[in-house]
């Protein structure tokens, strides 16, 4: 949709993209085995979870929200999917035992985690809580919800089915990247086809001009928390199978790369400005930096600062180009 | 008002340049302020009156030309240093932080400190108190700003420039939020500051307000200054003559319309005060509006004029109460959505905040009410959505470079006939028109009253809200006038008087002497 594309945002874009080439050229040059299709497709491995969640994270962005609490809702769906394959569900009083089979127990995870992100979105609109706050609570609730329900300890031996999905390649590209693939495009699709993409950023840009025209504006908040919770049980769905376990602290500090990944790729906090593809961009960015650095063995406590003033630069380059 | 023949000039642009990303906002602009004195600065928006005014003050560093301050060349690093210097600017978006109290405000960044170096209350509440007095503004200097009217708001800014020892006052546009008394007040008040030799630029639209303040009236287009002269020299003619570069008599043509049945009616609706239950903002409003009428309602600040549209509108579903009908048949509205859904159409009155998304392109915003009407499958079509757009974009004239263009970089005008343009794509039977030529040019408010009258032709149903008189005598085929709340008085355009409506409009505690002042005041 060009309508919204101006020049700034593809000068913004440019940018993160010119970025991207300049520092796989480096770590190329730089790091010794950079440049092979096992670290290609690992980087892909690694960065398709915080794709998935930053996909939703740049909808409740582009609301003028934000979502702290994906990874915590990471962990949670992640670990009652591996909790229902593993150990079923006993009904002690009927005396009864279900099991599940792969689907029902993925399905049940995305729920919980779209469950957890109306939750937010009610919190949001209908009591008025803001963004930081409710899903800062969240964080913690489902987080210990985690705790809870694994027993504080990781959930393993899940099968060959649901360990294909994290493992598995399709046309010789991991299952994981297609699933993020696959996310992308429909989140491009949605955000500038639908009315309700255009009501997203309508929301973010001016709420209050949004309520004038006649918009659902809760409606709109309430579902992009809703599709930022059950991408996060998706990313959930990659990390437990991939490992063929779940942790209960999966997902740790993930709300801090996503956020980066999507400010990185030049989406305005403040809502109302930013797109899918600049975050995806953002969330390479930040893969290829990390890839590099750990195969030039950098100390990782410097990995830490180099990321924090990447983050730092992108912005304050997005900000340069957006005063002129 | 004092002679300016041989006053001294105490600030001076000459041939400033400044551009925004290669588009030149001034190109040699050049303005000459006189002590003492009232410096009005007129043109039609985008002529580049604010850049100036922004240059002036320190906003800008980055233009070519030169600044004098008493005849030597300065260049400001920035609004402190100018106010430093002694050049301060009310700016139109008043820049009070509302959860500090008047004195704070007042002396915010230069308070006075004790010798600890802490803040030194004593010393700052005594200072506040006696600009306060001077500018006769009866608030405790303890007051938080933003319990006070929008007026009295304006006069702290002031209390602000002076405390910087000000010599030197912009203010733009300082009566697009206030109106009635309130501008008497700060008339008053700018003719006892010019009394004590300060200077005060003054941006307006408005021509009746600028000739009854201003001694010496510059006039800017394209980013030029056109021509500068006494006031005694001009009339408003000349001044429009000059603003626009033609001649535009047929400004305030009137036509008489044959109105037909009533389409939209309203009954007793009210909207009592959020923190005062006893108290309305809106009190038994009844009107009916019939096809291809404009019927207008004038009242002034405070009537509960927008109050009354947003609650039409479902805006305050929970509180409002009252009846509202289309073509005879009541309409449930608890939110836009019904009320869109019904036929209504809002244009609200700050475009800025409620009616545009300022980043969005024009066609996104022309089609934001309706984008049902560009969908297919459950996706949006391109081809569809500039389709409509351009549509509307063409049928009023528009002036952008792109449909894609944000509105952000259209003129006010241009701007209105955006939101305009978005309500009409929704094909509505009743048309709320909220204060529609606010911050627009001449130009532009010509243009759009000859679109309102060419929509009532085609049938359409329109309540419009104006604060000005010769406005709304001009529009509406009847005029309902408002005061607190009430409705005082209903005029067809043949019975009504800029007196009379005036008369209706003022709040009935005022003396009939002080409605005489201001039926007088508001130079008609």
């Amino acid at each position: 949709m060009s309508d919204r594309m101006s020049y700034k945002a593809l000068i913004a874009r440019f940018h993160s993209l010119l970025a991207l080439l300049l520092m796989v050229l480096a770590f190329g040059i730089l790091a010794e085995g950079f440049f092979s299709w096992d670290n290609l497709w690992t980087v892909m491995r690694q960065i398709s979870v915080n794709t998935c969640v930053s996909v939703g994270m740049t909808l409740v962005i582009l609301t003028g929200g934000i979502d702290l609490s994906v990874g915590s809702i990471l962990a949670l769906s992640g670990a009652i999917m591996a909790g229902l394959l593993k150990h079923g569900t006993e009904l002690e009083s009927l005396n009864l035992y279900v099991g599940y089979g792969v689907p029902a127990a993925i399905m049940i995870g995305f729920l919980v985690g779209g469950s957890l992100g109306l939750f937010n979105g009610i919190m949001v609109t209908r009591f008025r809580v803001p963004p930081f706050i409710a899903t800062l609570a969240m964080l913690t609730i489902a987080r210990g919800l985690t705790k809870l329900y694994t027993g504080g300890e990781a959930i393993t031996g899940l099968g060959e089915t649901f360990v294909s999905i994290g493992s598995g390649r399709l046309l010789g590209i991991p299952s994981q990247v297609w699933i993020a693939a696959g996310i992308i495009v429909a989140a491009m699709i949605l955000l500038r086809k639908t009315r309700f993409g255009r009501y997203v950023y309508a929301v973010g840009g001016n709420e209050e001009a949004a309520r004038f025209s006649g918009l659902p504006v809760k409606r709109v908040k309430r579902t992009a928390y809703i599709i930022s919770g059950t991408l996060a049980a998706v990313g959930g769905m990659i990390v437990t199978s991939r490992l063929n376990s779940a942790t209960p602290i999966a997902g740790e500090g993930l709300e801090l790369d996503s956020i980066a990944a999507v400010v990185i790729g030049g989406t305005s906090l403040s809502g109302g400005r930013g797109s899918v593809l600049g975050t995806v961009l953002g969330a390479l960015i930040i893969g290829v930096l990390n890839s590099g650095l750990v195969i030039m063995g950098v100390d990782p406590f410097w990995q830490q600062v180099i990321k924090g003033f990447v983050i730092l630069l992108a912005v304050v380059v997005d900000k340069l180009h957006s005063r002129e | 008002m004092s002679t300016t023949e041989h006053t001294e000039i105490v600030l001076a642009a000459k041939g400033v340049i400044k551009s925004f990303g290669g588009v030149k906002a001034l190109d040699g602009a050049c303005l000459e302020v006189h002590a003492g004195t009232v410096n009005a600065v007129m043109g039609e928006n985008g002529a580049g009156k604010s850049t100036l005014m922004k240059v002036l003050a320190g906003v800008y560093q980055d233009y070519h030309g030169q600044i004098l301050l008493d005849g030597r060349p300065v260049a400001f690093a920035g609004p402190k240093q100018a106010q430093d210097n002694g050049v301060a600017m009310i700016h139109q978006e008043l820049n009070l932080i509302p959860w500090l109290n008047v004195a704070e405000n007042v002396f915010l960044g230069r308070e006075p400190l004790n010798s600890l170096g802490l803040i030194d209350f004593k010393a700052m509440y005594g200072s506040a108190r006696e600009l306060l007095a001077r500018l006769d503004l009866p608030v405790d200097p303890r007051t938080n700003v933003h319990e006070l009217r929008v007026g009295q708001q304006q006069v702290v800014e002031i209390a602000k420039a002076l405390a910087s020892n000000a010599r030197v006052i912009i203010m733009d546009e300082p009566t697009s939020a206030i109106s009635g008394r309130e501008v008497e007040v700060l008339f008053d008040l700018i003719r006892a500051l010019t009394r004590e030799g300060v200077a005060v630029v003054y941006i307006s639209h408005k021509m009746d307000e600028v000739f009854r303040i201003a001694d010496r009236i510059t006039v800017m287009r394209d980013g030029r200054t056109v021509g500068s002269e006494l006031c005694t020299n001009l009339d408003s003619d000349d001044v429009v003559r000059m603003m626009v570069g033609r001649d535009i008599r047929s400004f305030f043509a009137q036509t008489e319309e044959a109105c037909g049945a009533e389409v939209f009616r309203v009954e007793n609706m009210c909207l009592p005060h959020p923190d005062r239950p006893a108290d309305f903002l809106v009190k038994d409003i009844n009107f009916s509006v019939g096809r291809g009428e404009v019927l207008g309602l004038f009242g002034l600040m405070g009537a509960g004029r927008s109050e009354l549209f947003e609650a039409i509108f479902g805006l305050h579903a929970k509180t409002a109460s009252g009846r509202v009908f289309l073509e005879d048949r009541e309409l449930r509205i608890a939110s836009p959505v019904d009320a869109i859904g019904a036929g209504l159409a809002l244009v609200p009155e700050d475009r800025k905040r409620q009616g545009l998304v300022m980043g969005m392109s024009v066609a996104a915003n022309a089609t934001l009410a309706s984008l049902e009407r560009v969908e297919r499958f459950g996706l949006l079509r391109n081809r569809l959505e500039r389709a409509l757009a351009c549509d509307y974009i063409d049928r009023l004239a528009v002036k952008t470079a792109s449909y894609r263009q944000p509105v952000q970089y259209l003129s006010g005008g241009n701007q209105q006939k955006v939101v305009i343009a978005k309500w009409l794509a929704t094909t509505p039977k009743v048309l709320l028109l909220d204060e529609p030529t606010r911050g627009v040019d001449v130009n532009a408010k010509s243009q759009i009253y000859g679109l309102i009258r060419d929509l009532a032709r085609t049938g359409l149903a329109i309540v419009m809200i104006s604060s000005e008189l010769p406005e709304i005598m001009t529009v509406a085929n009847r005029i309902v006038v408002l005061s607190e709340g009430r409705q005082t008085a209903e005029f067809t355009r043949s019975q009504a008087s800029e007196e009379a409506i005036l008369k209706a409009a003022l709040p009935r505690s005022l003396s009939n002497a002080e409605s005489n002042k201001a039926s007088g005041g508001l130079q008609l």
